[in-house]
């Protein structure tokens, strides 16, 4: 197989595409955003439940996409929470740097070295869109919007 | 190229023909390029860049302007295109055809210019579900300005569209029947004439939209009796931005102007402006003139390989492809109405259209994944979106192969 779906299709993200964690709807969210990406028609929701201290303590997505798509919103649920909003904020700002193939050097050792898997995507420009959706829509979520679109 | 010598080269030669496309002896990620996204635009020729090559190097300036020789060469250029593609469509006349920048604002045009005038609130339009986006969006722009009603007409599981039940979805408030020739992503030929017959019948027009049926067979609008016809010109081995309304003189009468501007009026003063006939009318502003040449030189170029030899040529490789792809585990065809073109969407069970697109491009195979802007036949199909493999009049047995190789490489990938 060709080096570069390998890396794109590793192990891990073919699990998280076929088991997603944290799937479904959460009753009590605070913070609810789809986001929607029209080249494709895939659409992720993302349920947040913020406590009055910002911290992120509960997270759940629903939605259909392609394995990328529904493993990065699966990987994202794992690691949101009971971080702050700020620390999500930049977990994402790590996220979006790892996946376009630059060096997320404001990611700590540990997130980078869990987001490694979805660094695949940078030899695909066409499917970036497809890792960022599910975080553009948590971002929504928490800026109080209710909908992200990448496009 | 010599266009004759295509007429005379028997039996037919695929890869003779591949060699006047430049762009398919590359590779893509160090793989032969297997280029199957026909549908969504077809490869040049050298014969159509030469041809605007040699126009925009030796005949060009405006048109239907100067009184200067080059404005004048270039004018009967441009009506020549325009008596070209009349023929290629059997038109009764070459007025009816008109320029515009593709098959979307050929639709769009008789939306605006035909159809809005006509419409009270309540006035029906009858439509498929297999409609592309082009010709869903110009009709909800109605509904939501003048309060039109949507008519839609379901295709059966092998996604075939009974004549019958356009029949039936029209009624005495219906103004217009919207209708695919071919759809992009099932490949169903609908049985045109029939449903115009049945449409006349109740005395309403039928738009078709034939940006992809324009492609694969011939296109007779006066035997069809077709009320307007869109086409698009990149689809048909001719460059980009330049498309075709046919719309029979009768109606283009009472048509209002869409864009205003240069040469499409015939008197403007400081009160008061009239229009010029048609197709000028509805031609404002500089067209694409350079495209317009490239265009004829396209269906020159279609006409001297052979609409009927293309066509079967794309016959046998699709039917070839969807046999085989069926033959493959958890691969499902949407689409298999009895006549239909060489359009094969299909999924690979448990492998989303991208996925599945994106490995297959590593393989050199190009084929779109995704709703093909027709999300209302994926809602119809209850899938998220489809692999689609379209053929072209260059495509062979050998790239057949290499869909199928690929797509088991996408099983291999998946588990």
């Amino acid at each position: 197989m060709d080096q570069g779906l390998r890396e794109l299709y590793q192990e891990i993200i073919l699990d998280h595409s076929r088991h997603p964690r944290h799937f479904g709807a959460l009753a009590d969210a605070s913070h609810v955003a789809e986001g929607f990406n029209p080249l494709c028609g895939d659409k992720v929701k993302i349920y947040l439940r913020v406590d009055a201290n910002d911290r992120i303590k509960d997270v759940s997505f629903e939605g259909r996409g392609c394995a990328i798509s529904v493993a990065s919103a699966s990987l994202m649920t794992e690691m949101l929470k009971g971080r702050s909003v700020a620390e999500a904020e930049e977990l994402m700002g790590g996220f979006l740097l790892l996946v376009k193939g630059e060096d997320a050097q404001t990611l700590d050792e540990d997130d980078r070295e869990r987001l490694e898997v979805m660094a695949g995507v940078s030899a695909f420009p066409m499917r970036v869109k497809c890792a960022t959706l599910a975080w553009h829509a948590m971002k929504a979520a928490l800026d109080g919007q209710v909908k992200a679109r990448t496009e | 190229m010599n266009v004759e010598s295509r007429i005379q080269s028997s039996p037919y030669d695929a890869a003779a023909l591949r060699r006047d496309f430049p762009i398919l002896a590359r590779e893509v990620h160090g793989k032969k390029l297997v280029y199957l996204d026909n549908a969504a635009s077809a490869q040049k020729p050298n014969y159509v860049l030469d041809a605007m090559n040699t126009f925009a190097t030796s005949e060009y300036a405006n048109v239907h302007r100067g009184v200067h020789y080059l404005s004048g060469a270039a004018t009967e250029r441009y009506e020549e295109a325009r008596v070209r593609v009349q023929k290629f469509l059997n038109a009764g006349h070459s007025d009816e055809i008109i320029f515009t920048r593709g098959g979307t604002e050929a639709m769009n045009l008789v939306s605006y210019a035909y159809l809005a005038p006509l419409i009270q609130p309540g006035d029906e339009i009858v439509l498929t579900v297999m409609e592309h986006h082009s010709n869903i969006v110009p009709w909800h722009f109605l509904r939501e300005r003048q309060g039109a009603v949507l008519k839609w007409v379901e295709v059966s599981d092998l996604g075939e569209l009974d004549p019958a039940d356009v029949a039936k979805a029209i009624g005495p408030k219906t103004k217009l029947v919207a209708i695919s020739h071919m759809s992009n992503v099932l490949g169903t030929k609908t049985a045109l004439g029939e449903v115009v017959r049945l449409a006349h019948a109740k005395g309403v027009p039928v738009l078709a939209d034939g940006c992809q049926g324009a492609v694969h067979g011939v296109v007779d609008v006066q035997a069809l009796d077709v009320d307007f016809y869109a086409l698009t010109g990149h689809k048909l081995y001719g460059p980009t931005g330049i498309g075709v309304l046919y719309a029979k003189r009768k109606h283009l009468k009472g048509m209002r102007p869409f864009l205003g501007g240069g040469e499409m009026i015939r008197e403007v003063t400081k009160e008061n402006v009239t229009y010029a006939d048609a197709p000028m009318r509805f031609e404002a502003g500089t067209p694409a003139i350079i495209e317009a040449v490239g265009l004829a030189a396209a269906l020159d170029y279609i006409d001297g390989v052979g609409r009927e030899r293309i066509e079967a040529h794309e016959q046998s490789l699709a039917r070839m492809a969807a046999k085989r792809l069926k033959e493959l585990n958890g691969v499902r065809i949407i689409g298999e109405a009895r006549d239909k073109g060489p359009i094969i969407s299909f999924e690979a069970i448990g492998i989303h259209a991208h996925d599945l697109a994106t490995i297959l491009d590593r393989e050199g195979v190009a084929v779109r994944g995704g709703h093909h802007c027709a999300q209302p036949l994926m809602e119809r199909f209850n899938v998220s979106g489809t692999a689609r493999a379209s053929f072209a009049l260059y495509n062979t047995p050998a790239e057949v192969d290499a869909l199928i190789a690929a797509v088991q490489e996408a099983r291999k990938v998946f588990g």
